[in-house]
């Protein structure tokens, strides 16, 4: 299995930010962390496939404009 | 030590006696000499005697080990203890268990059955000091000495040097009468994690030290907790760390503080911090006595190779694991259990030395697999930096509410037999059977008859027939193969045949299968104990 979607999915692409950024209102930074942890481990959960999630992982580490893992 | 000592550490299980061979000139020749009587040793020598082969086990001390060491031992080491005559004892000595908890903070964020299951003979799991199993595995090698058995034990013999030389290997021994000399044609350094064998050869035991402490406490009391595994992450009497409680017989409870890094352990040991670290984690109204404490720093460490030439390494000295997963003795149990038949048939010239490499290749594959499990455990319950310690929480937190992040705890994966899959001694599979009875797994125990498959097989190489017919006895390269024709009941079909109608199973001695298919085929079965007696490493 596999192949991540980079292309656009979200048919609400600024309803979706602001939901995000809405989410995070009121908290501390240490706050904030923990709650983006849970949202990883809840979305990484309902993708299921290995694959995929390990795509993202390394999508995302690269913008980290990091090495990569 | 402290207080509350039981007898059983304090007695010389086996006293140092004299023997004819230290006054020997050249020094005797051994068939195989086993280094270190600890769990491992025990019962590779045992499981050598009970086939035939001359084993001389020795030990630089005269004791069982003391002090807070393994309690949990998973099925399939009862199963080889089973085999060895030696499960039943510590079955009925040790605390069956299958429930566990774990806390968060205050609270209970989920809890666990391991469901016993009344298709097999043995539990997933029991509680058994260390140094019961040892007594136990030590009474049975002197009974087998004393049923005739080419079998002994010596204590106060300290190997203290090793020179290998092409035929056999030469040891020279401490005793407190002195220095003796032994040839052996194989040795088997069983002397634990601190091998002095491997720094004799000058071997590494490269792995990682995780940066943190353990108070590990055995307490005796009379408290109301029940037969259960709790675990404890940040709980209030010990915020930031773990803690682990979990029962032994004899009333005797095993602690386990997490208690950090940087730490004064002198200060840490002090009867006085021990008990109020105790008191705190039990509640102000539970009496009880320290049997042992002792602070731990785990690692997982593993030689690259267990075997050099004609030394091999078997149990901590080839492996170590840190201790969430009970993956230490009993792994090293099942290291032995695998050796053993080798040994045997390569001295009994029935297959090339190279047989022995397959027991690297598997034994290997499984210490990868456990370094692999108990690395991952370590990293869960003692996060290493701030994010690792923030998922851990996400996830505590998480499970507390939702079901899908309950397999994420990890407060250890407690062990479970490992699969040689792809191993070179792994042979033919058919696809419409079960992956659980796959070539290269154990067998899976199952009822037949009002008796048990686990007790059906194993020791010698065996044809396990199911709704078909095999012959009741073959013979192939001087190897003598042993039949078991069996009716499949559901439970038997469920883990043996799935949509097959009818299945041949070749069993190993250790009772791991080797190959199946549906009918008997007589020049199938010689190809695959070709593997064994012509090994080449590569499989055929
Ligand atoms: C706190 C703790 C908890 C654990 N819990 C578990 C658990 O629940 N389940 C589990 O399976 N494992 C557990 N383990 C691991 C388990 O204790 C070890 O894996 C096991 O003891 C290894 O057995 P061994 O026979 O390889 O070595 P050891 O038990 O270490 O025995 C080695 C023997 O070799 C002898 N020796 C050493 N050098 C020489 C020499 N030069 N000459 C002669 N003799 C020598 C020593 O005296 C000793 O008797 C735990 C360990 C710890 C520390």
């Amino acid at each position: 299995m596999g192949t991540l979607n980079t292309f656009p999915n979200l048919n609400d692409p600024d309803g979706f930010y602001e939901e995000l950024l809405r989410l995070h209102e009121g908290l501390s930074e240490e706050e904030s962390t923990l709650v983006n942890a849970k949202l990883v481990l809840i979305l990484a959960n309902h993708i299921g496939d290995r694959a995929v999630i390990t795509e993202a992982l390394t999508l995302a580490r690269k913008s980290a404009n990091v090495d990569q893992f | 030590m402290l207080a509350n000592v039981k007898k059983i550490f304090e007695e010389p299980l086996y006293p140092y006696l004299r023997s004819v061979d230290q006054d020997e000139n050249p020094p005797v020749q051994k068939p195989v000499i086993i280094i270190g009587a600890g769990p491992v040793g025990l019962t590779l020598a045992i499981d050598l005697a009970l086939k035939d082969i001359q084993v001389v086990v020795l030990d630089d001390n005269e004791k069982v080990s003391f002090g807070s060491r393994a309690i949990c031992f998973a099925k399939r080491p009862l199963e080889i203890l089973d085999r060895l005559g030696v499960g039943e004892q510590c079955i009925e000595k040790g605390v069956t268990w299958s429930k566990g908890k774990v806390f968060f903070d205050e609270r209970q964020v989920y809890d666990f059955d391991l469901l016993p299951d009344p298709d097999h003979k043995r539990p997933a799991f029991i509680n058994l000091q260390q140094y019961y199993l040892e007594t136990f595995l030590v009474q049975r090698l002197e009974k087998l000495k004393a049923d005739g058995k080419p079998v002994e034990i010596r204590g106060k013999n300290k190997v203290t040097s090793i020179d290998q030389k092409d035929e056999f290997v030469i040891l020279q021994i401490d005793t407190p009468e002195g220095a003796y000399a032994m040839q052996a044609q194989w040795v088997v350094a069983c002397d634990g994690a601190a091998s002095s064998v491997r720094s004799m050869l000058a071997l590494e035991f490269q792995g990682r030290v995780f940066e943190d402490n353990f108070l590990i406490a055995d307490v005796v009391m009379d408290a109301k907790f029940p037969t259960e595994r709790w675990f404890w992450f940040d709980p209030p009497f010990n915020r930031g760390q773990s803690a682990l409680l979990h029962k032994q017989p004899d009333n005797v409870w095993r602690i386990d503080l997490q208690l950090g890094w940087d730490i004064d352990k002198e200060a840490e040991l002090k009867p006085e911090k021990v008990k109020a670290r105790v008191q705190k984690m039990l509640g102000d109204d539970v009496k009880f006595d320290l049997e042992w404490v002792s602070i731990y720093t785990f690692q997982c460490r593993a030689m690259e190779n267990f075997r050099h030439n004609r030394v091999i390494f078997a149990g901590d000295s080839a492996h170590q694991v840190s201790p969430f997963g009970a993956r230490g003795a009993n792994s090293g149990i099942a290291d032995a259990d695998n050796l053993a038949w080798k040994l045997k048939l390569v001295l009994d010239q029935l297959a090339p030395e190279e047989l022995l490499d397959s027991y690297v290749e598997e034994r290997v594959l499984a210490a990868r697999e456990n370094i692999l499990n108990s690395t991952r455990s370590t990293d869960f319950i003692t996060p290493k930096s701030k994010m690792s310690g923030i998922f851990r929480n996400a996830v505590l937190e998480l499970a507390e509410q939702s079901e899908f992040a309950r397999p994420l705890v990890n407060s250890g994966r407690l062990s479970v037999p490992s699969v040689y899959d792809k191993c070179s001694l792994t042979g033919k599979d058919h696809p419409d059977m079960p992956a659980i009875t796959r070539p290269g797994a154990p067998a899976i125990d199952a009822p037949v008859d009002k008796k048990w498959l686990i007790d059906l097989v194993g020791n010698d190489f065996q044809l396990l027939a199911i709704n078909t017919k095999v012959p009741d006895m073959l013979q192939v390269n001087e190897i003598c193969i042993k039949s078991l024709i069996i009716e499949a009941t559901d439970i038997v079909r469920q883990r043996y045949l799935g949509n097959a109608k009818s299945a041949v199973y070749l069993l190993r001695p250790d009772q791991h299968i080797m190959a199946r298919w549906l009918e008997f085929d007589e020049q199938a079965v010689i190809q695959e104990i070709k593997r064994i007696t012509r090994y080449s490493g590569r499989g055929n």
